[in-house]
């Protein structure tokens, strides 16, 4: 069955055509928006089929698995790849009035999809070495994107982020070349069968570490987190939005596919080390956050932030935690992205991201402060948007898991991450406009549709999310319960008959 | 073998780590070039080490030789030196870039996107 390399091979597609027609630039942005179209729908038609037939295999060139490449597209990974289709169809979108001319014709399409190509094949591989390489293929279009246009400040910041990927990705090798000395494969499947039987978990442990470390930089959890707010404010802001909708995440993925399916053997040392992680990263991203007066940087930093939810739900490794996890990781992904996208639209109305220097926007575009309420609350947690119920599951997950510590410290970052919306929300649109600013030449200009129509379409996801949580909460339990039992994920790779092997 | 691999693998990552911390930011690219070569070197060793049991035979000679030594960690480190080398060479181009607009290629100097 091909469907698995589809999400792959799509964007591969729309790179091609875009490179050959590289010196229409008209034509690029609407290129680029198709392919993102046609990835979305791909999607739908794949988290459909998972949801009816489970598992889909694809052994790449005929190659049994574990001796080939094996793509595995499990109810997690399609959800995945879904996430990743909205976030592509909103960024196309948002980059035809919000990239400069100079930046379309330079590339910015082919890379945005060459992330894309990257992403997905991270969601559907089910071998380390093949995720390493799409972790590579990735990044490669990041590092693009990051210094495309060559500002000062974005290169200045491109020198930290390529740097830390680049040890996080050397980490990652490590941990690669260790496992496979000691268990002499890199299949996924044949992996967790395999470390199910050893009995040495402490020798485990060691590429168990690296793997961590490198999953922690690309995540920027707590102590790895510092290349993330230095870097992600300097190019405009559709490529921080798409970053911050799925770069980190797919660190998160990565986690929580090794941490379920086969470095389990040693629960003790690894869940608290989980939660006390997660527990820092939510705190400090949380309260840096508050004190930073540049848009992009409070936004940055609250990325953090949450990323120490999704941890928690790793760390509580009950069915209802790891759901909890996805189903905060999609809400995240949808909200964060929005919200860089409106700091985009506030930027283009006031010229400005620092809050010291606007203000009084409420007065003059009321619409925009509603399409600014919605991911901002929803990111704060307030009923009935989607945020309230990613923590009102992963919290009740940790009360009847037992953890209450981490439980009532996840109670309080969601009351600061309040503050720093309302902060935004007061300085941007509620108080009055600094008396010495200057006026700015684009202030009275219509907000193109191109980039409203995306912040409108996250919006309405995210209170579709808040509105009809349970039938994707369901699936986010079934995707859990896929994860916690990893029996069936291992038949569907290796064939019905792999425990006489 | 092994333990002379694992020596040289041990000098790299030091050699490595301590250009990393340089303020110069080609002694930045050199170190990472050199980590990733230990890290090479590292899936070459793990993958294990066999004196006279090769991987492969020639068109025509005996097929089965017995206990051929793993192929795999070679085509992995192979994989990883081709990517490796593309990261290099974007890298420096970007070091270049950064030496043109700043002037300098003193990692100090980078301080200040990080406090405004």
């Amino acid at each position: 069955m091909i469907l698995p390399a589809l999400p792959v091979l799509f964007p591969l597609i729309t790179i091609i055509f875009l490179l050959i027609n590289f010196r229409r630039r008209e034509w690029q942005p609407w290129i680029g928006l198709t392919g993102s179209l046609l990835q979305l729908m791909l999607a739908v038609f794949i988290l459909v089929r998972v949801k009816q037939e489970g598992i889909l295999v694809l052994h790449t060139g005929n190659w049994l698995a574990p001796f080939g490449i094996t793509l595995v597209v499990d109810a997690f990974s399609s959800f995945m790849i879904l996430l990743a289709g909205i976030i592509a169809v909103s960024i196309s979108i948002y980059s035809f009035e919000a990239i400069d001319r100079q930046r379309q014709s330079f590339f910015y399409f082919p890379m945005v999809h060459g992330l894309l190509m990257g992403v997905n094949g991270a969601f559907v591989t089910g071998d380390i070495f093949n995720l390493y390489v799409w972790f590579e293929v990735m990044l490669m279009a990041s590092f693009v994107l990051i210094t495309l246009g060559g500002e000062k400040k974005q290169l200045r910041g491109a020198v930290k982020y390529v740097t830390l990927n680049l040890v996080s990705s050397l980490f990652f090798l490590a941990g690669i070349g260790l496992l496979y000395g000691k268990t002499g494969t890199l299949n996924m499947a044949d992996l967790a069968l395999k470390l199910s039987i050893a009995d040495n978990s402490i020798l485990i442990n060691t590429s168990a570490v690296l793997f961590f470390v490198a999953f922690s930089i690309k995540s920027a959890v707590f102590p790895f987190f510092f290349w993330l707010p230095a870097s992600y404010h300097t190019p405009p802001v559709a490529i921080t939005a798409l970053f911050a909708g799925l770069l980190t995440k797919v660190g998160v993925y990565a986690m929580i596919r090794f941490y379920t399916l086969f470095f389990v053997q040693d629960k003790l040392f690894w869940h608290p080390l989980f939660l006390w992680i997660g527990g820092f990263t939510m705190v400090v991203g949380v309260l840096t956050a508050a004190s930073q007066y540049d848009m992009r940087k409070i936004l940055s930093f609250h990325i953090i932030s949450q990323i120490g939810y999704m941890i928690m739900g790793l760390g509580i490794f009950t069915a209802a935690g790891i759901a909890g996890a996805i189903f905060y990781m999609a809400h995240n992904i949808i909200a964060k992205t929005n919200t860089f996208l409106v700091a985009g639209l506030i930027n283009r109305v006031t010229g400005s991201y620092d809050l010291k220097s606007i203000g009084g926007l409420y007065k003059v575009r009321p619409w925009l402060a509603i399409l600014f309420i919605i991911p901002a609350f929803g990111l704060a947690g307030i009923p009935p948007l989607s945020g309230f119920f990613g923590k009102l599951i992963l919290i009740s997950a940790g009360f009847s898991a037992g953890e209450y510590v981490i439980s009532f410290v996840a109670l309080a970052v969601g009351l600061f991450t309040l503050f720093s919306m309302v902060k935004i929300w007061n300085e941007a649109f509620w108080k009055a406009r600094p008396e010495n600013s200057e006026p700015f030449e684009g202030e009275n200009e219509k907000l193109p549709l191109s980039m409203v129509l995306p912040v409108v379409f996250l919006g309405l996801l995210t209170l579709t999310m808040g509105v009809a949580v349970k039938p994707i909460l369901d699936f986010a339990m079934d995707a859990s319960a896929q994860l916690l039992s990893p029996g069936p994920y291992i038949e569907a790779v290796l064939g019905s008959d792999y425990q006489s092997q | 073998m092994e333990t002379i691999l694992a020596f040289v693998i041990g000098l790299l990552f030091a050699a490595g780590v301590y250009m990393l911390l340089r303020r110069s930011i080609v002694k930045l690219i050199l170190g990472i070039m050199l980590l990733s070569h230990a890290i090479n070197l590292l899936i070459f060793t793990a993958g294990g080490l066999h004196k006279g049991r090769p991987q492969f035979t020639g068109y025509g000679m005996e097929s089965d030789i017995p206990n051929p030594t793993d192929p795999l960690p070679q085509a992995l480190i192979l994989t990883a030196i081709v990517i490796g080398f593309g990261i290099t060479a974007f890298f420096l181009a970007l070091m270049y870039r950064f030496y043109q607009v700043t002037g300098t290629e003193d990692l100090d100097e980078l301080k200040e996107g990080d406090t405004k």
